[in-house]
């Protein structure tokens, strides 16, 4: 009997809550990955400006329309340009920044290797 | 030789990161808009200002015709300080000035036209501001210089005598 109960509980409160929960979860990734351009500092997630609050209508269009995150990023970067995101791609502006942690990895790899392993 | 390796490329790469910290310093923080490059302009459904009813982007916007969007607001004290400018180059009638209406409280924004004149051909809603982000506006006062359905210029702030010699230019 408890465990019918519980089975019913899980039932009626999983799904709608989980679906209701994932919208929201994947709004305020998007938002907080989109920088508020007339705010220093802060993400559109952070920010209660006219501007910040403009975009999370839209942001909430988009998906309603159906539009996947990386979609959306497409959309504000046309708009806007590259500055709006947070995360930004791997271009000639900012190879450095995607291959820098990957050299100093294989570097301090080569190091260890070299003074600790060889030298047994 | 062995132990001079690891000081050495220690040096290297901390010396590699500075330099790239050092560039980074110089970058600019401020978002600058992109305002010379020529973008399609975006299609969207509003309503009109005076009689609210609905009209389609594309019957605002001809061929063959420039046209000045201004996205104003009577809250905003710049928008205020360009209106003459404004007013001035309608009398001109070398374009068309179509107003768009940002976030705004639409009595105020009658009283707004009432005290300091009408120069726009047409006036049309933005009430959640989401229009604006179509265009890629983030504030007021922004002017926008369109030709052929193509936005050939962008101007972010008030504009002034200055830059309304630049959008004679233009038009010329």
């Amino acid at each position: 009997m408890k465990f019918l109960k519980f089975f019913l509980i899980v039932i009626i409160l999983f799904p709608s809550s989980s679906i209701n929960a994932d919208e929201n979860d994947k709004r305020n990734k998007i938002t907080k990955n989109l920088r508020c351009l007339i705010c220093q500092g802060q993400s559109v997630y952070d920010s209660d400006s006219e501007f910040a609050n403009s975009l999370k209508i839209v942001v909430d269009k988009k998906l309603q329309e159906g539009l996947s995150e990386d979609q959306i990023y497409e959309y504000f970067k046309t708009k806007y340009g590259e500055w709006i995101l947070y995360d930004p791609g791997l271009n000639k502006n900012t190879y450095i920044l995607w291959l820098l942690p990957i050299l100093i990895f294989l570097i301090g790899g080569a190091i260890i290797y070299k003074s600790f392993i060889v030298k047994k | 030789m062995k132990n001079k390796i690891l000081p050495f490329s220690v040096i290297i790469i901390f010396g590699i990161i500075f330099f790239i910290f050092y560039k980074g310093l110089e970058d600019s923080k401020i978002y600058i808009p992109d305002v010379n490059t020529k973008k399609e302009i975006p299609v969207f459904n509003t309503k009109e200002f005076f009689s609210r009813e609905n009209v389609k982007s594309s019957s605002i916007f001809e061929l063959d015709k420039f046209y000045i969007l201004n996205i104003w607001s009577s809250w905003c004290v710049p928008c205020r300080q360009e209106h003459p400018f404004l007013m001035n180059l309608n009398l001109e009638n070398k374009l068309n000035i179509i107003g768009m209406n940002y976030k705004d409280n639409l009595k105020n924004a009658e009283n707004f036209l009432k005290e300091l004149g009408n120069p726009y051909k047409e006036i049309f809603i933005d009430l959640d501001g989401t229009i604006a982000i179509e265009w890629g506006a983030y504030g007021v006062p922004e002017s926008f210089l369109i030709y052929n359905n193509e936005i050939i210029k962008k101007y972010i702030g008030p504009l002034n005598q200055e830059l309304i010699d630049e959008i004679n230019l233009f038009i010329k």
